[in-house]
């Protein structure tokens, strides 16, 4: 499944993405059950590769059979936001299929599903090859989700200036703020390097920051199960935290 | 979608927490500290080439309440003009839609760290100098509610600043006070309860027990003293909004109302909000009664702070900190019952003051071997002085004797 670019196309309503995921509207319905799956699969993955010590093939097979059966078996009608995360709802669910499919003999062999979701496993595998697995896989699954909620923002910022008309600033963003700390530039080198003025690339990157800000919310929007739960993991992920 | 490795999501989440200063005349330098309310933040006023202090709402999706807390937190520091109160230069919304107010940098150190290794006296003097302020706001209708030795900043010059206004209280003075009513009747207006009221009433602070259909504008929260005196309102009754127990008073608040068994919303005028640290809250305030604070809630927290002030750093060999008028002065600030303690600041700061000068204080009553002790060491010179004579005199006549 390709990663949402449409994503900032998704109404940014108070109603929760879960809610939208059960609604009758069936384009509604579709659009949120795509931006869950957009928003989770790579933490999904990562987290059974590092959990269950699943080989690569049946890690690949397990994510497109849990997210077909959330598709399918209206899985998310169980979930109660005023008892948990939306995250931490879909952890459990991936622990219990696993221990299910242990358990059950005749269980569906899984890559049966019904729907086949295209993923990209292969930049998944190696995202998760490179990437430090310390702590728990309970930790590693938060991690992997923060990462993915920013580099959504990013697509969605990144699909955002393109429609504006700003690749300019969003390269200088990039170039800035999404660079190796090493290689990072000084403003004067990024005003020499797009030709610009060292005040354009402040401009610049307060403009894209303050959009990317923006999308961060958004994409959170679309990550949490309920208004309760996206106001608290602003704060958490937004508010000021000790050094 | 682009792969972000740690050291990029680490960066994007703290460009995150900074706040919004693009077309504002402030530029973050570095964080300062952090409450679960919000941030102070270390900024360069471009304008006037100087650094300034930002205090800035954790999040633009903070609650309306707690961005109308702020914002009255910068308006009583305003009209606190006094050179222990720290002045507010600016304040507002910024881009990002969180709420801010600027106020000067005040470099120093907190009073605890600070008071660490000095004598006894100069701490007692450096005590002296806290009352100043607070007294200054009292006579201004405001306590502060929350003094304790991380809120009270030493300057490098040795100027005493009373930090985080946070949980004032805004009381209008409606009486004098009269040998057999020291403290003047107040109407209270808490800050949580004007933020909830400007809510409702659009600006304006209801006063629903003295007349249901009044409603008081700003003037009348700063009267001018001595106003006709009134029934005494408990500022949980403006709003059912009193209750809301946030920021960073929360976990102050939550440790209060566990030990007190507060916060309860079902009785408003028995069990108000419980805000405050323990240890420094008043018995009142620990109980959440909001109604009876007053500035001697205030001289119970100074008391308090006296008490800290008194412990003697390891090692030391002075135990004056342990004589009998001090400790009586503290047990006279920090008594359980209001109407036992200092009814002001300036009495409890009075107090101590003799005590320094060598008079009898007046939570002490003294024996006649201690007033003698006293009067020697109050007039060291002249007590040696007779002495020498005496000893001079009594010789001169044995020697004329022989």
């Amino acid at each position: 499944m390709a990663p949402n670019p449409q994503g900032d196309a998704f109404p940014l309503t108070r109603h929760s993405v879960v809610a939208a995921a059960q609604g009758p509207d069936p384009e509604e319905r579709s659009r949120a059950t795509d931006a869950i799956t957009s928003s989770y699969w790579r933490p999904v993955y990562k987290y059974v590769r590092l959990r269950w010590h699943m080989e690569r093939e049946d890690a690949e097979d397990f994510t497109q059979d849990f997210f077909s059966r959330l598709l399918e078996k209206d899985f998310l009608a169980s979930y109660d936001p005023a008892k948990g995360k939306l995250r931490t709802f879909l952890r459990t669910c991936i622990d219990r299929l696993f221990m299910n499919q242990l358990r059950d003999a005749h269980r569906q062999k899984r890559g049966d599903a019904a729907i086949h979701i295209s993923l990209d496993f292969e930049e998944a595998e190696h995202e998760f090859a490179a990437s430090t697995q310390t702590g728990s896989a309970e930790d590693y699954f938060e991690k992997e989700w923060v990462r993915t909620l920013f580099a959504l923002a990013v697509e969605r910022l990144r699909v955002q200036c393109q429609s504006a008309g700003k690749t300019a600033q969003f390269a200088v963003f990039e170039r800035y703020d999404l660079g190796d700390e090493d290689s990072r530039p000084s403003y004067a080198v990024l005003a020499e390097e797009f030709r610009i003025a060292a005040t354009d690339v402040t401009n610049y990157l307060a403009f894209t920051r303050r959009e990317f800000r923006r999308c961060v919310l958004s994409q959170l929007r679309d990550m949490t199960g309920s208004d309760d739960e996206f106001q608290r993991e602003a704060r958490s992920l937004l508010g000021v935290v000790p050094k | 979608m682009k792969f972000l490795p740690d050291q990029v999501v680490a960066r994007l989440q703290t460009g995150m927490q900074t706040p919004d200063l693009s077309g504002t005349r402030y530029r973050a330098i570095e964080l300062l500290g952090q409450g679960g309310m919000g941030a102070v933040w270390l900024a360069q006023d471009s304008i006037l080439q100087r650094p300034v202090a930002l205090k800035v709402l954790a999040a633009e999706n903070s609650s309306a309440d707690l961005a109308s807390r702020l914002m009255q937190e910068a308006v009583i520091l305003a009209r606190l003009e006094h050179p222990g109160i720290v002045p507010v230069h600016d304040a507002g919304t910024l881009p990002d839609g969180r709420t801010f107010y600027c106020m000067k940098l005040v470099e120093g150190k907190t009073l605890d760290r600070y008071a660490l290794k000095l004598p006894l006296r100069e701490r007692l003097r450096l005590f002296q100098r806290i009352a100043e302020p607070l007294a200054f706001a009292h006579s201004r209708g405001i306590i502060h509610r929350d003094l304790k030795p991380a809120n009270v900043m030493v300057g490098s010059f040795g100027e005493v600043l009373i930090m985080d206004w946070g949980l004032a209280k805004v009381m209008a003075t409606t009486g004098a006070p009269s040998p057999t009513n020291p403290v003047p009747r107040q109407v209270v207006v808490d800050l949580e309860e004007s933020s909830a009221a400007t809510q409702i009433s659009g600006g304006a602070f209801s006063t629903p027990k003295q007349d249901p259909g009044h409603v008081m504008d700003a003037t009348e929260l700063y009267p001018p003293a001595k106003q006709v005196s009134g029934h005494v309102v408990d500022a949980t009754e403006l709003s059912p909004l009193a209750k809301q127990v946030s920021g960073h008073e929360f976990t102050r608040a939550v440790q209060g109302s566990l030990k007190t068994g507060a916060l309860a919303p079902e009785n408003p005028t028995a069990h108000g909000t419980v805000l405050g640290t323990p240890g420094y809250m008043a018995p009142e305030q620990e109980r959440g009664e909001v109604n009876l604070i007053d500035q001697r809630t205030d001289v119970f927290a100074l008391g308090s702070i006296l008490k800290h002030l008194l412990q003697e750093p390891p090692g030391s060999q002075e135990h004056e900190s342990y004589s009998r008028p001090l400790r009586a002065i503290c047990a006279k600030a920090t008594s359980a019952g209001m109407s036992a303690r200092y009814p002001s600041v300036q009495d409890l700061a009075a107090d101590v003051g003799r005590y320094l000068d060598g008079l009898p204080v007046s939570a002490y009553r003294e024996n006649i071997f201690e007033r003698m002790a006293r009067l020697v060491s109050r007039n060291r010179v002249a007590v040696v002085l007779v002495l020498a004579y005496l000893f001079m005199r009594l010789l001169f006549i044995l020697f004329s004797r022989r």
